[in-house]
């Protein structure tokens, strides 16, 4: 009951009129960075710090302001997904997958609005479970070691094969790939590798550079061969029609994925990306063949929508419990928190429980504010698709290139991302799906690191890796990913060419 | 972000009446911070916070603008500065003894520390060894002679890259120590500073190894157990109760300095204003509040004492790498 207590005195700050507006303004401010290719939700926070600063706000109102700054990004990350194929940010990736396609069927808004939906159920859901297990939780994500980590890892790429296209190769094809760009930069024990003496390479491949490069500069080219070719036939729009049936259809798939996102969001390491990816690709799996996974379900935007809101609202946990930062973005909401005189660490629910609790109300409130906004506003993102692509897409182009300067302040990275595009573009001519060229990037590092350190607190014993039951559960889940699509899959896909007719290029 | 339009205007006011007094040194217009890193870590702090304390104390006409340039831990950005900011006595670059690790190692290939002008620090973070509650490790002496019999008995967790400052805090204390092998001793190298501590408070590493700021959080709730802090004395206020390392026997020194340095062949007037900035800032109320809530300790140096404290410690790194063989 003392939690409730602390909840209600949070609401109290964070329904003070002046922190309620600036909660507004933050959500307004984080779906427009959101939606911007190149611009993800830490740059945003990362941007508006000195805002923050500069208005000499309070620590409450700066956080409160922030983390609507932070829900808003993940909620504005989708849109550019599902309008133009290019995510805002690299959670949103998997949104791809079913919201472009449901877009080039005319049903936009539809998506639009079920992915506001989801989202809301995500993070509803995590933030209930923030308020309720956060020092459960704590402790949950201490019993997490590198080989622990490892396991967690081959478990996302176990069931990668099932996530893109009809061709699993290719996709393995795709993940090896982002494997080999991980390796690029100075390793775990010092040794540069690939780096050809260039110091921007040093760190390795900026995942924004090549999620930026692969899909929006690639969908710039195509473009201009569409048009060289006698021009892109333009999108149909309709109406937001969206009954009380189809968001019912959707809840289901929106609270798998709500949950799985918040347990990926609370292992500092796994993140937000690795939980929209978990959530989808389940649920391709307990959907099964009912569905037209990849040729726009809206159980395909929910899942992965409801996972990536639901982990960044996980990724609070480690942050506000343990002081460890589970993402990009809470690593910059610790930075602000220890520059407003707050230490990071197990006693900050205790110690600095208004500022917490105030947060946690935000978020709630935030949510609300999110919701209420995005519904009407389906209709203006919408309009997006009207514009003529000869105009959208050199802006939205110039946008990434500006987003992407913004961060590094070198020409390099811009060139980098042109080269990027230009792999982007043959890889979709080859029908090579991109999205798990981008998770092997991401996760292939993580993966590494978490090997060798298991290997190093055992002194080379390969047995630690399946030593204890949480190890053993995550490789037991792994392999029944690996094997039973396998097996399952080819009497599926029979089934599968029975009902589908038409065949769309998808997976990209 | 652009500038409030007063601001502007004063700026523009500033830039036209400082054509007039050219003979002192004073910067015109807007001064550029330059962070080696993404936004939120030490080297962002540090250019942030005193960019603020510059505005405050009226060192700068108008705004001080920090930006991120990340890459090659640094590297990227110390290559800038060399090659495309030379004479350009309105930039300062943050700086720690992470910097002058890479410098020692070679990792900034063909650069070292005489390419640019090393203005000041402004205070430091000390080095802490620590171990989990529950622990069988009591003091730090005990922690050294088990490496003493095993080099593999313990295993070490840090923030920084192996090799690093936090992975060179270790050795320099067990070479202290006496104990031979240093090559064996197992450092695993994480994010940040939080992630290899919940490694060492889950139970997964031994020991963790960093700076007494990030430690703050799990030792005053109890999981983590400070064995030694890596400085000459005993750090001042809630630190007091923590020993150093050299009280118990083990005389090594940990200080990760936090400072700047600026472009070469700029005008003696000019590197002037900047080291007389640093000691007016350093005196300054509003940096003391800055030092005291973010558990930054008294270390200050400006100009020719700091160019000399750079300089030897880049040899002593050297030194020590090349002992341990991660240089060659």
């Amino acid at each position: 009951m003392e939690t409730l207590g602390y909840l209600i005195d949070g609401f109290g700050v964070a329904l003070a009129p002046h922190n309620l507006m600036f909660a507004l303004l933050g959500a307004m401010l984080g779906t427009l960075i959101g939606a911007l290719p190149g611009l993800g939700p830490a740059n945003g926070v990362a941007i508006l710090i000195p805002l923050a600063f500069s208005l000499g706000l309070a620590p409450d109102t700066a956080m409160i302001m922030l983390t609507s700054v932070y829900a808003g990004a993940m909620y504005g990350g989708r849109i550019s997904s599902i309008l133009l194929n290019i995510p805002g940010d690299e959670p949103a990736m998997m949104t791809c997958l079913d919201g472009y396609p449901m877009a080039q069927q005319g049903k936009a808004a539809e998506a639009l609005a079920i992915s506001a939906v989801a989202s809301f159920v995500g993070s509803l859901i995590a933030t209930i479970g923030l308020i309720l297990l956060a020092p459960v939780l704590a402790n949950f994500a201490l019993t997490f070691g590198p080989a622990e980590y490892f396991a967690l890892f081959m478990l996302a790429f176990a069931t990668l094969g099932g996530i893109t296209g009809k061709n699993p190769m290719k996709t393995v094809l795709a993940a090896c790939l982002g494997l080999m760009i991980a390796t690029v930069g100075i390793d775990n024990t010092g040794v540069q590798r690939y780096t050809f003496g260039v110091l921007e390479l040093f760190e390795g491949v900026d995942f924004i550079i090549a999620i930026v490069g692969l899909f929006a500069i690639s969908e710039l080219l195509f473009f201009i061969e569409d048009r060289a070719g006698g021009g892109k036939e333009t999108i149909s729009v309709s109406k937001l029609k969206l009954s009380w049936k189809d968001i019912r259809n959707i809840m289901p798939s929106s609270f798998r994925g709500g949950v799985l996102g918040f347990v990926a969001g609370v292992l500092p390491g796994a993140g937000a990306s690795l939980g929209s990816f978990i959530a989808y690709t389940l649920e391709k799996k307990v959907v099964g063949s009912k569905g037209g996974f990849g040729k726009g379900d809206p159980r395909g935007v929910a899942a992965p929508e409801a996972g990536n809101n639901g982990a960044s609202s996980g990724a609070l946990v480690p942050m506000l419990t343990l002081g460890v930062p589970g993402s990009g973005t809470t690593a910059v909401l610790l930075a602000l928190l220890i520059s407003l005189n707050i230490t990071p660490g197990p006693l900050m629910f205790t110690q600095n429980a208004d500022i917490v609790w105030g947060v946690i109300a935000a978020l709630l409130i935030g949510n609300f504010l999110l919701l209420v906004l995005n519904i009407p506003l389906v209709g203006i993102f919408v309009k997006l698709l009207s514009v003529p692509p000869m105009y959208l897409l050199p802006i939205v182009t110039m946008v990434a290139f500006v987003g992407i300067y913004s961060i590094s302040n070198t020409t390099f990275d811009l060139y980098f991302m042109v080269a990027f595009g230009v792999l982007g573009y043959v890889l979709r001519k080859l029908e090579i799906p991109l999205v798990p060229v981008i998770l092997g990037l991401l996760l292939g590092p993580e993966m590494e690191k978490n090997l060798r350190h298991a290997l190093d607190i055992s002194d080379g014993d390969w047995m630690v890796l399946w030593d204890s039951g949480l190890a053993i559960g995550l490789w037991v889940f792994a392999a029944i990913g690996l094997i039973l699509p396998t097996i399952v899959g080819p009497v599926l896909r029979r089934r599968m060419r029975g009902l589908e007719q038409k065949d769309t290029a998808i997976g990209d | 972000m652009s500038l409030p339009m007063p601001v502007k205007l004063i700026a523009i006011a500033t830039l036209a009446l400082g054509a007039s007094s050219a003979l002192a040194f004073e910067p015109k217009g807007k001064v550029e911070c330059l962070a080696p890193a993404d936004p939120g870590g030490g080297w962002d702090f540090t250019c942030r916070s005193v960019g603020n304390v510059l505005e405050t104390l009226d060192l700068v006409p108008a705004s001080v603008q920090t930006i991120n340039m990340a890459g090659a831990g640094g590297g990227v950005a110390f290559a800038h500065t060399v090659s495309k900011r030379a004479g350009d006595d309105q930039l300062l670059v943050a700086a720690s003894t992470a910097t002058t690790t890479r410098l020692a190692q070679g990792q900034f290939p063909g650069m070292d520390a005489s390419m640019v002008n090393w203005v000041g620090a402004l205070g430091a973070d000390y080095g802490v060894i620590a171990v989990a509650n529950d622990s069988e490790y009591q003091d730090l002496p005990a922690l050294m002679e088990a490496l003493k019999t095993d080099p593999r008995s313990v295993k070490f967790a840090g923030g920084s890259a192996k090799g690093g400052w936090d992975h060179l805090k270790v050795l320099i204390a067990a070479q202290e120590a006496g104990v031979e092998n240093l090559p064996r001793i197992a450092y695993l190298s994480y994010n940040n500073g939080g992630e290899a501590m919940t490694q060492v408070v889950g139970g997964h590493v031994d020991a963790f190894t960093g700076d007494i700021t990030e430690a703050q959080g799990f030792m005053d709730s109890g999981d983590l157990r400070v064995l030694a802090v890596l400085s000459e004395e005993r750090l001042p206020g809630e630190f007091s109760e923590i020993p150093t390392a050299r009280e118990q026997g083990i005389d090594a020194l940990g200080p990760n300095w936090r400072g700047f340095y600026m472009p070469a062949d700029i005008s003696d007037e000019a590197r002037e204003y900047w080291v007389g900035a640093m000691d007016t800032i350093y005196e300054s109320d509003e940096w003391k509040e800055v030092m005291s809530s973010n558990g930054l300790m008294p270390f200050h140096m400006t100009a020719g004492e700091f160019q000399d404290f750079v300089t030897q410690q880049i040899v002593d790194i050297e030194t020590l790498s090349k002992d341990i063989g991660l240089v060659q």
